[in-house]
């Protein structure tokens, strides 16, 4: 079954050196690689990303098909963005192809090539660090970085419990839309055929059940929660306390350098 | 006997090509014969579910051939749509996939993606909500106005709406009381009878099993070492023990007395069995004994 084969959010375990570095370093470098990304410019700064993403790559152990098979569901938008700025995008000199209304000028081409490059990476990089981090980690270093905003009287821990619940019932609701699926299949359900409308209708013996199964599980987790106490984040502890290594700390170091030279590289437009 | 469902070296891998592929099922050799009540036993994860799913063209076999009534149910599309309706399958905890607004409705939801017409459709879901219990005032009510037991019994109507010729359930008592796992067997039994349906009942309690069956199939790594009556396969006590099976009660008491040195037929499942077998070690023939009367049978039971 198609379902089964979304790797979004997945974690993929592993006792890589980025499977060991702490959540806050992989989200603020990730912060770091984007804003990076953004600051590229041309041939130089693009290569000088390239290679550090296949540094973490590589480090992390995790190879390279699970990222690219989670590029699948962005390929359509990549393809309509590369297309987009090929014809759109005017260059100073003559055209190199010019038919009907289209035109193509080499800065097309290049602006082309770096959006669909700068597409993929963004998503590459984001893509390592769930599947670097386990959900409850992430989650964890989430509400730490934002903590200083509890000051502000933001529900910092509480949005953080509520990513963490989401996140865990993914792979659960994946599971049971299968099961769902293959129950009306049994029943002679026709999930692929039929037009638009048809189809639409073709989802509700699906939706009906999911629906009422997320209700069901949702207040069986609120008792599972309220038997155990739980009340917030007030004067919660952790079992597991995040702390930065010397690993972080280089990595950051490294993170900060990298960003600082494509930055600069970008400045002169290489 | 005529065999209705065959696998023919039946493979699946899932996700394959990624770190987390595995086998669940491996060459198997499976045969349901018409008309037979058939039990398929297996420990969780032993590729029990992703069997039975093959056997309705709801999986597709990795590699091998799955024939209903001797024909290849991955022939073509339309093929594999017949036999899904040839071949009902009511799936674990079958109350979470009803969705209408009245449990009539939701009966009618095989039948009509059957393409039956109102008149047939009307019948076949009075028929199977007389089979499961189900009152006519009960028909008119949301299934989510049911208790637990209730909307079993409806989710089980709604495929035996489809008046399959052979009825597959996937641990139909799971989570039961012991009257509500009474009454569901009764209904199965009584669908059997009433339509010569074969039956396959999947389980992983062996009690259950062996008071019902007719023939069971042990599913162990994805592969099926016994297959035959249960007494055949109980006989393999110390093997079921080893794959986490366990035999029924009475079986482990006479394997225990067969151990301790008592010359006793190991291969009784069931108490009348056991009775029988004990008459008989005793050196009274059960049919001595039961001609012998009811102080005979019951000071024999204070024995026990």
């Amino acid at each position: 079954m198609a379902l089964k084969d979304i790797t979004l959010g997945q974690y993929f375990p592993g006792n890589s050196v980025v499977h060991r570095l702490d959540p806050r370093t992989k989200l603020l470098l990730t912060v770091v690689y984007i804003v990076a990304l953004f600051l590229c410019s041309h041939v130089v700064s693009y290569a000088v990303m390239l290679l550090t993403l296949i540094a973490c790559i590589l480090a992390s152990q995790v190879g390279f098909r699970p990222i690219l098979r989670g590029m699948k569901p962005i390929f359509f938008i990549a393809c309509i963005t590369g297309l987009l700025n090929l014809f759109y995008t005017k260059g100073e000199g003559a055209p190199l192809v010019s038919f009907w209304v289209l035109e193509i000028y080499p800065e097309g081409i290049w602006a082309a090539v770096f959006m669909v490059l700068r597409i993929g990476m963004l998503i590459c990089g984001t893509f390592l660090l769930t599947y670097t981090t386990s959900p409850i980690l992430l989650t964890d270093g989430l509400e730490s970085l934002l903590s200083p905003l509890k000051k502000l009287h933001a529900p910092i821990h509480e949005l953080a419990m509520m990513m963490s619940i989401a996140l865990r019932f993914i792979p659960t609701l994946i599971e049971e839309t299968d099961k769902i699926m293959s129950a009306q299949k049994a029943r002679g359900a026709d999930f692929d055929t039929g037009n638009l409308l048809q189809r639409a209708r073709a989802l509700v013996p699906l939706l009906v059940p999911l629906f009422i199964s997320a209700f069901r599980r949702a207040d069986e987790l609120a008792v599972a929660m309220e038997c155990r106490c739980y009340h917030g984040g007030e004067g919660r502890t952790r079992l597991r306390q995040l702390k930065y290594a010397r690993r972080d700390v280089i990595a950051l170091a490294g993170g900060a350098a990298i960003a600082v030279l494509v930055g600069v590289l970008g400045h002169f437009g290489l | 006997m005529e065999a209705i469902l065959q696998t023919e070296k039946l493979c699946h891998i899932y996700s394959a090509g990624t770190p987390f592929e595995h086998g669940a099922l491996i060459d198997v050799d499976f045969t349901a014969y018409r008309g037979e009540y058939l039990g398929i036993i297996g420990h969780t994860g032993s590729g029990k579910s992703t069997l039975i799913q093959h056997l309705n063209g709801l999986l597709k076999p990795t590699s091998g051939r799955v024939l209903f009534a001797g024909q290849d149910i991955w022939e073509s599309k339309e093929r594999t749509r017949q036999t899904r309706f040839q071949v009902g399958l009511v799936f674990q905890y079958p109350e979470y996939q009803l969705f209408e607004e009245t449990v009539y409705k939701d009966i009618a939801f095989g039948p009509k993606n059957m393409g039956c017409d109102e008149g047939e459709v009307d019948r076949r879901v009075r028929e199977a909500a007389a089979f499961v219990g189900l009152t006519d005032q009960q028909l008119e009510l949301s299934p989510f106005e049911l208790s637990g037991g209730q909307k079993r019994r409806v989710a089980i109507a709604g495929v035996i709406a489809m008046e399959p010729s052979v009825l597959i359930l996937d641990e139909p008592t799971a989570g039961l009381d012991p009257v509500g796992v009474e009454a569901i067997l009764g209904n199965i039994h009584d669908y059997h009878l009433a339509k010569n349906a074969t039956i396959i009942l999947v389980s992983h309690s062996m009690e259950e099993v062996a008071r019902t069956v007719d023939r069971l199939v042990v599913v162990n790594d994805g592969r099926i070492p016994f297959a035959g009556t249960p007494r055949e396969v109980f006989a393999h006590g110390d093997e079921l023990s080893a794959m986490g099976l366990g035999v029924p009660t009475v079986t482990r008491v006479f394997h225990r007395l067969r151990a301790l040195g008592a010359d006793v037929d190991p291969s009784v499942y069931t108490i009348e069995q056991a009775r029988a077998a004990l008459l008989a070690a005793l050196g009274r023939g059960p049919r001595e004994a039961a001609g012998n009367g009811m102080e005979q049978a019951s000071s024999d039971e204070g024995v026990m």
